[in-house]
């Protein structure tokens, strides 16, 4: 009999609508548990406790009236990279540290609407900066699996808070893997839709091009649920899609038989690690068994995307980030004796590590006399791997790949090397150069008794497909039971 | 291609981050580390390769003319680190 | 040393639309400080802009007006650097593919009428407003106008004396103006102009060194700095020296450029095509669909009231000069077009020599032009004589009467019945024997006597033109 904060969103519903439980005590449970167990975690920037008891009342009350959404009354927390307007949203730096927005984003908003209960903002790598969540002005957030290790990044917040049961469900920001290399280090799902699926009105922007919002759960079946709520055009945001989104779930079910899987030769490389290896392909054996047709396909430019990504996401990040001057909003520096002065030393102050190295390498590759050399050339690399993906669906419905090419790594491994830190997206950046849906789902364990994620990636707009094979294989496992002791 | 420390020096001020000098050799390292590595594009042939700045499908993305409400003054201004009159105020600024 | 001076201006048009480029906020001048702004001109974390349609369709204008190519497709882009007045840090403007190519606009010189050409016009977000007015440590930032959408309009550097720069900058507001895409207010700078002035020695086909000026706020003011700028730059190469290629700008107070004071060096915008923008998409259908809209510019209407009209040039330039005119005339010649000069001669003459008279607008006319078009289609049918007619004008001023209501009422037809005014002739000779006899003798000049007599009986409603004819014949029979 599991506890209601075990509880996945649809099992919540179930139980919500039929008279179990009410909302206000499903989220005092929640509450209680962060209460408990954050303290080792640190998956929050902030628990909004009131905000979350009000607006369990106002479930109760729509409940009561049948006036209910999918998500009515379920206690969801939010990476803290998205305006929620009068809470704190500080992207995990001292550069909006305590700033509150006067707006909600988009996405927000539709979850408000939809009677969702906000418990909070989780933790984050600085501006969605890091592959960790140890690029945080505020702490790291450690891997509920073992506390000495990260959670990933950079949604680590929000997919520690799923694996710990402290939320039914999250929301994260993915640009070069973020919701799925944390989802996998944690054990839990984590989607990244196409891009233009979902709105960015309201996303704090790292790399305009490459960001989309999806959900981190528990299941399969919740991160269709979730993608539903949030998916759709957005008037305010030109780069949304206007395609009609269907119905994720009307089709999760379908199996896979009469699918083709493939199988891309360049992740199955030396680099990764064994056992993370030997999980995926025990997972393509498992959607095999289940009905799919498996073949191997090749992405020949796979090795170049990290390079290509490192110079197209830190320029837009350099130009996106020019806006934290000190001027309108945030932490200004004080005492400066002129404009240049307060310019410099506010962002100097305000901005991480990290940040101030991708602020760099942008600026550089934007720069005059190397714009065409770096910016423009890595824009051109760009086509030639959405290409890869374009020729390789030409004879498969969805791709498998690894999610990360190792477990959870130790709190403090690799925070001395860069460049060790970026390949820890080896296989997720491409997805996102090529604005494609991928999802990760849980296909094991390592050799430390830490999750491994297996990576399902499809066709643009067709998120459907990757959902309906993820589901396939989850049934066929038993992998998405495994749960961190806490 | 490598950066030399006075283009560190540049780069920095066009992205006004005042640096300190153990900032600068560590980015200076960095930097030339994660160049030489993303040099490798360098061995792609491109040409005739158009570039993928829009990811974005094409479409009807217009808004028509018309006023949406402003924010209150008071709410524009309320994050302002230092504000007078009305009005977001910084130190003089000398044309 | 002769030089020749090279000029080129960019101009920037506050377009007048009802909203900002990006965003719902209202761009009405002159409110208080950061009243009309939201997240989204403030440049807050998370916010996305939206292209404005009409913003496009009058930049298309714009183009169409100036003989520019419209293209297609084109790029925002971002153009980077750090100013308090500037919320993202980078203003959305566009770089290398920008919405107009090419163009031109006819100015009239003491040479006779002279082609500028323009490079581009692109289209551009405005920043917000630094003042620094009675401050001593601090400057204030006003955001209000961040966000207000710009056109930006490039000339060839074609131009070559200040009086050209007056004139093609006068040329350029005329037209923003006739065609309603902005309100042409340099005061309140929805018109902005910078210069760039380069001298070369007479006959040498090289450009100088350029020098980029600013803040020219008025006719006045850009004709004084391009002036004084001519003569600086004389100075210097005159004395051996190079010009230097700076930014500078016009003190109002004192007469002349000053070197901007600035630590920078030439700045690196970094321009990177905007991502959070499409392209924009202009079809065939839309470019004519404004054009179709567009009001007729001054030029091209002049040129058709000559062709189709028939006009004089002259007439057809004081008709145009204002389009609540040029419109009047319009509509009259659509309720009668048998004789448009005719109806030219009247609006122009007795119509305007009223108004001005009464101190009445041509907007405020108590004339119809349908009105006005009875009247002339009487004339021209001979139902009235030109000299009636100035009379049943006087009547139908200021009333709703009809030409034909008129002319009944008072009993003004002309009598073009030929026995009736040979009667009538008949006992006017009679009755002046004398002089009948002495034009018979030669004296021409007294048909003019007969004439006015025979008007006289006929309290001027005989047809002029019958009773000279008559008054010949019967005179000479």
């Amino acid at each position: 009999m599991t506890e209601p904060t075990g509880w996945t969103i649809h099992e919540a519903r179930a139980r919500l609508d039929g008279g179990e439980i009410s909302a206000a005590e499903l989220t005092d449970a929640l509450l209680a548990r962060i209460a408990r167990v954050e303290g080792d975690i640190h998956a929050f920037n902030t628990v909004t406790e009131d905000l979350a008891k009000a607006q369990a009342r106002a479930a109760d009350a729509r409940i009561a009236q049948r006036d209910v959404h999918p998500l009515t009354g379920i206690g969801i927390a939010l990476k803290d990279n998205m305006a929620t307007e009068g809470v704190e949203t500080n992207c995990s730096s001292r550069i909006l540290k305590g700033y509150r927005p006067p707006y909600d984003g988009t996405v927000p908003a539709r979850l408000k609407a939809d009677g969702a209960v906000t418990l909070g903002k989780t933790n984050l790598d600085e501006f969605a900066m890091g592959s960790s969540t140890e690029n945080s002005a505020f702490g790291a957030t450690r891997n509920p699996w073992d506390r000495a290790r990260a959670p990933g990044g950079s949604s680590g917040g929000s997919a520690a808070a799923v694996a710990a049961d402290l939320c039914l469900g999250a929301l994260g920001s993915d640009t070069g893997g973020s919701i799925r290399q944390p989802a996998s280090l944690c054990g839990v799902v984590g989607l990244k839709p196409t891009y233009g699926r979902v709105s960015r009105y309201g996303l704090v922007a790292f790399a305009s091009s490459l960001d989309q919002i999806g959900p981190l759960t528990k299941d399969v079946e919740d991160a269709a649920l979730l993608l539903s709520a949030i998916s759709g055009r957005d008037p305010l945001d030109s780069t949304s899609s206007a395609r009609p989104v269907p119905d994720f779930l009307a089709t999760l079910k379908d199996g896979v038989a009469g699918l083709t899987v493939g199988v891309p030769a360049e992740y199955f490389v030396e680099g990764a690690d064994p056992e993370v290896l030997a999980a995926v392909r025990a997972g393509v054996d498992a959607l095999a068994a289940a009905g799919a047709k498996v073949t191997e396909v090749s992405l020949p430019h796979t090795a170049y995307a990290v390079a290509c990504y490192y110079l197209v996401a830190t320029a837009e990040a350099s130009s996106n980030l020019s806006r934290y001057d000190g001027v309108r909003y945030g932490h200004r520096a004080q005492g400066a004796k002129d404009l240049l002065e307060m310019y410099m030393a506010s962002r100097e102050g305000g901005f991480g590590t990290e940040v101030k190295r991708r602020i760099m390498l942008g600026t550089y590759a934007l720069s005059a006399g190397y714009y065409d050399a770096y910016y423009r050339k890595a824009q051109q690399v760009r086509t030639l791997i959405l290409r890869d993906f374009q020729a390789a669906f030409e004879s498969v419905d969805v791709l498998v790949t690894p999610t990360s090419p190792t477990g959870a790594f130790p709190i403090g491994e690799r925070t001395a090397d860069p460049l060790k830190m970026y390949l820890s997206d080896i296989f997720t950046i491409s997805v996102n150069l090529a604005g494609l849906p991928a999802i990760s789902v849980p296909c094991g364990l390592d050799g430390a008794g830490c999750p491994v994620g297996m990576q399902v990636i499809g066709r643009a707009f067709d998120e459907a497909t990757v959902l309906r094979t993820a589901w396939a294989f989850e049934q066929a496992t038993d992998h998405h039971k495994a749960k961190p002791s806490l | 291609m490598t950066i030399a420390r006075d283009e560190v020096r540049k780069i920095a001020h066009l992205a006004r981050l005042e640096l300190t000098d153990a900032e600068m050799d560590a980015l200076e390292g960095d930097l030339n580390a994660i160049l030489g590595y993303v040099a490798k594009l360098e061995t792609l042939d491109t040409s005739g390769v158009p570039t993928l700045e829009h990811a974005a499908e094409a479409g009807d993305t217009w808004r028509d003319d018309a006023n949406r409400p402003s924010l209150e003054r008071e709410r524009a201004l309320e994050s302002a680190p230092d504000q007078a009159d009305g009005c977001f105020s910084v130190p003089k600024i000398i044309e | 040393m002769e030089y020749e001076a090279v000029i080129g201006l960019e101009v920037h048009c506050q377009l007048a639309t009802r909203s900002k480029i990006f965003c719902g906020c209202a761009t009405t001048f002159g409110q208080p400080p950061n009243s009309q702004t939201c997240p989204i001109c403030l440049g807050h974390p998370g916010v996305l802009p939206v292209l404005n349609r009409q913003a496009v369709a009058y930049t298309i204008r714009a183009g169409l007006a100036t003989h520019g190519v419209i293209q297609s497709s084109s790029v925002f882009a971002r153009k980077h650097y750090f100013y308090p007045d500037l919320p993202k840090g980078y203003q959305i403007s566009q770089y290398d593919k920008p919405i107009i190519d090419g163009g031109y606009v006819e100015i009239v010189t003491d040479a006779g009428p002279k082609r500028i050409g323009l490079t581009r016009i692109h289209m551009e977000e405005d920043a917000g407003k630094n003042l620094h007015e009675g401050l001593e440590s601090v400057s204030h930032v006003d955001l209000n106008r961040a966000g207000v959408p710009l056109i930006e309009i490039v000339s060839e550097p074609d131009l070559r004396t200040s009086d050209e720069a007056v004139a093609y900058l006068k040329k350029l507001r005329d037209i923003v103006v006739y065609l309603g895409v902005c309100d042409g207010n340099m005061e309140e700078g929805n018109l902005r102009c910078d210069a760039n002035v380069s001298l070369r020695p007479k006959g040498q086909e090289a450009f100088g060194t350029k020098v980029e000026m600013k803040n020219m706020n008025s006719f006045r003011f850009l004709k004084a700095a391009v002036e004084y700028e001519m003569k600086r730059q004389a100075q210097v190469l005159d004395r051996g020296g190079t010009v230097i290629q700076e930014t500078r700008l016009w003190d109002t107070k004192r007469g002349v450029t000053e070197s901007m004071r600035s630590k920078e060096e030439a700045h690196d915008y970094r321009y990177m095509p905007e991502p959070d923008l499409l392209p924009v998409v202009v079809d065939p259908a839309w470019v004519e669909e404004v054009r179709r809209q567009m009001p007729e510019l001054p030029d091209a209407k002049r040129e058709r009231f000559v062709a189709s009209y028939g006009l004089s040039e002259y007439d057809a330039e004081v008709l145009t000069a204002s389009q609540a005119l040029a419109d009047f005339f319009e509509k009259s010649v659509a309720a009668f077009d048998g004789d448009p000069k005719l109806t030219c001669n009247w609006v122009m003459g007795e119509l305007m020599a009223r108004l001005n008279q009464d101190g009445t607008s041509i907007e405020a006319c108590p004339l119809t032009p349908e009105q006005l078009a009875g009247l002339v289609g009487a004339i021209h049918g001979g139902t009235i004589s030109g000299k009636i007619a100035k009379t049943v004008f006087g009547h139908l001023y200021g009333s709703n009467k009809t030409a034909e209501q008129v002319i009944e009422a008072e009993g003004l037809v002309q009598v073009s019945d030929t026995g009736a005014i040979d009667a009538i002739i008949a006992e006017v000779i009679a009755a002046h024997p004398n002089e009948a006899a002495d034009y018979r003798g030669g004296k021409d000049k007294l048909l003019g006597f007969f004439v006015g007599q025979v008007m006289k009986q006929t309290q001027g409603k005989a047809n002029p033109k019958l009773v000279n004819e008559r008054l010949r014949a019967m005179l000479s029979a």
